[in-house]
């Protein structure tokens, strides 16, 4: 068809195509700033030919041929300065297209994209470098916004960039294709990276900003793992998790930025096709019976997503869920997360009673002392409501997290008053 | 007569829209849909292939992921009344306008039921 190609449109075949193209560059270079100045070579031609020609109809394939290409004209112009290559026959790839398609299918794919998201998680980089890293070579946020997102300066955030990226190519990366063990390894890996970026955005109360982006870059960045390895239960979860935890982005936060308990928000701004396909995503991985933490996850948050009322809540298989997530990775985050079901199943004593042990391991934990005190406020013991409330304050690590609990400390007040 | 319009685009684009991008590709069609709502019937947006399960008659075998491995995936389908073809190409020619990218595949339907559980009284005459 001879109708004009849009520029949006091409920018958006570029940007679902990057991961693919910079992965499969990256094992052909072996280097992340080769393989991303070919990639950028290659957009750059795309911007010229696809307006003319159309878009070819394999992106990634095209990208990577001809990137691949410039990269090593480049090499060659500057080994022995020969002529420039003919643009034509670079552009021309009717015929050569449907061999690299082939040749690149699926399980090429699958573990350059695996390795590319794996890199970016190198143990000696901290979270937030790794998250940067990923966002800007796999997901190819220009660095303003991850710089904006991050609150620093474009320049500062270049380096931080530059240097992960040194770091990184000093590191051994592992080229060969990973065996099943060192697969399921990257897998797990690349997984938490995956939900580090989300709860960056997460985090975020604003949700027209910058960082509050990030969660659709973790939903996208799961959905792309999925694609290429379609049957990892994990990464459904991991999905479903993120889909589910993604659903309440407008009910979750009050509109003076503070956020708003579950029980209080209002449950017809959740987005329901989220809820829909998170939901259907445990439904699939369920019949791999192989459970895990994110699945479990996933089905806690979905048993909350279910419930059209707080009242209407399934605390009883909540408490089961958690009992499960206690056995597959147990921490004391979990045991006080398990303590909120208890205190709707058995009592809110019952309740302080489990958490009362682990006010050693998380007595820096802010939401411990949040819940605690909440706990002791039900049971009327506002003194030590307060002080616990008082706690929380002290370790709350935004400003939005200390005015909810100072609404809490409020409310105490007011009772005080009205009973004094 | 009844055309099916099979909506076909890559996934790794459409998923790359961003919420913007997405609501205003949604809005262009939805001036399309209006234009010729005397000829829609079911109109249908399919989620993303990652929540497909596939059952292969052959052996039983439950997989994850859409059944055909193609570039460009099946994202959801129109169900068209139309006099004949030309009046189904115009409809897809609309469409493509609101959202390029991909290919509409026209196909004439055989049988319909609206709706399933009219199946025992047979199709309608």
């Amino acid at each position: 068809m001879d109708q004009p190609v849009d520029p949006g449109w091409i920018e958006a075949r570029l940007v679902g195509a990057r991961p693919q193209a910079i992965a499969a560059l990256l094992r052909y270079f072996r280097n992340l700033d080769l393989a991303e100045e070919a990639y950028q070579e290659a957009c750059l031609r795309a911007l010229k030919t696809w307006p003319k020609n159309g878009p070819p109809r394999d992106s990634a394939a095209w990208l990577i041929m001809v990137g691949r290409n410039a990269a090593l004209d480049h090499a060659r112009r500057q080994a022995r300065l020969a002529d420039l290559p003919d643009e034509n026959a670079i552009s021309d790839l009717e015929n050569t297209e449907p061999d690299i398609v082939e040749r690149l299918d699926a399980a090429d794919y699958r573990d350059d994209i695996l390795r590319l998201l794996f890199i970016c998680c190198h143990p000696d980089l901290p979270a937030t470098q790794q998250i940067a890293l990923a966002l800007r070579i796999v997901s190819g946020l220009p660095v303003a916004r991850i710089a904006a997102a991050f609150l620093v300066g474009e320049r500062a955030m270049e380096q931080r960039i530059t240097r992960a990226k040194a770091r990184i190519a000093n590191a051994d990366i592992p080229f060969e294709t990973p065996g099943p063990v060192e697969r399921a390894n990257r897998f797990a890996v690349v997984a938490a990276m995956i939900y580090l970026v989300f709860n960056e955005g997460y985090t975020e109360a604003d949700p027209a900003s910058e960082r509050a982006g990030f969660c659709a870059e973790g939903i996208r960045l799961a959905r792309l793992m999925l694609r290429m390895f379609p049957g990892e239960p994990e990464m459904m979860g991991l999905l479903a998790l993120m889909l589910l935890q993604h659903s309440r982005r407008l009910a979750r936060i009050g509109k003076d930025g503070a956020p708003v308990l579950l029980d209080d928000q209002d449950r017809s701004l959740w987005n329901r096709p989220m809820i829909a396909e998170a939901l259907v995503m445990i439904d699939k991985a369920i019949l791999h019976r192989r459970p895990g933490p994110y699945q479990i996850q996933a089905a806690i948050a979905a048993l909350h997503a279910q419930a059209e009322h707080p009242e209407d809540t399934d605390w009883a298989g909540i408490d089961r869920l958690y009992e499960a997530l206690e056995r597959h990775a147990p921490s004391p985050v979990v045991t006080l997360n398990r303590a909120v079901a208890i205190s709707r199943l058995h009592g809110v004593q019952a309740a302080l009673d489990m958490i009362e042990p682990l006010s050693e391991p998380l007595d820096g934990y802010f939401y411990f002392h949040g819940v605690r005190g909440a706990f002791l406020e039900k049971l009327n013991r506002n003194d030590d409501a307060r002080d616990a409330f008082g706690r929380a304050i002290a370790l709350a690590s935004t400003p939005a997290e200390a005015a909810h609990i100072r609404e809490q400390l409020d409310k105490l007040k007011q009772e005080n008053r009205k009973f004094s | 007569m009844l055309y099916t319009l099979l909506c076909y685009n890559d996934e790794a684009v459409t998923t790359a829209w961003t919420q913007e991008e997405d609501a205003a590709v949604m809005t262009r069609l939805d001036e399309i849909h209006r234009k010729w709502a005397d000829n829609f019937q079911p109109m249908i947006r399919l989620m993303p292939t990652s929540a497909a399960t596939t059952l292969r008659k052959k052996d039983g075998m439950v997989l994850d992921g859409p059944y055909a491995e193609t570039k460009e995936q099946l994202l959801g389908f129109y169900v068209v009344d139309v006099d004949n073809l030309d009046t189904a190409l115009e409809i897809a020619r609309d469409l493509t306008e609101a959202n390029p990218g991909g290919a509409y595949e026209l196909r004439p339907v055989m049988i319909y039921y609206p709706n399933g559980a009219a199946v025992d009284d047979g199709p309608a005459s």
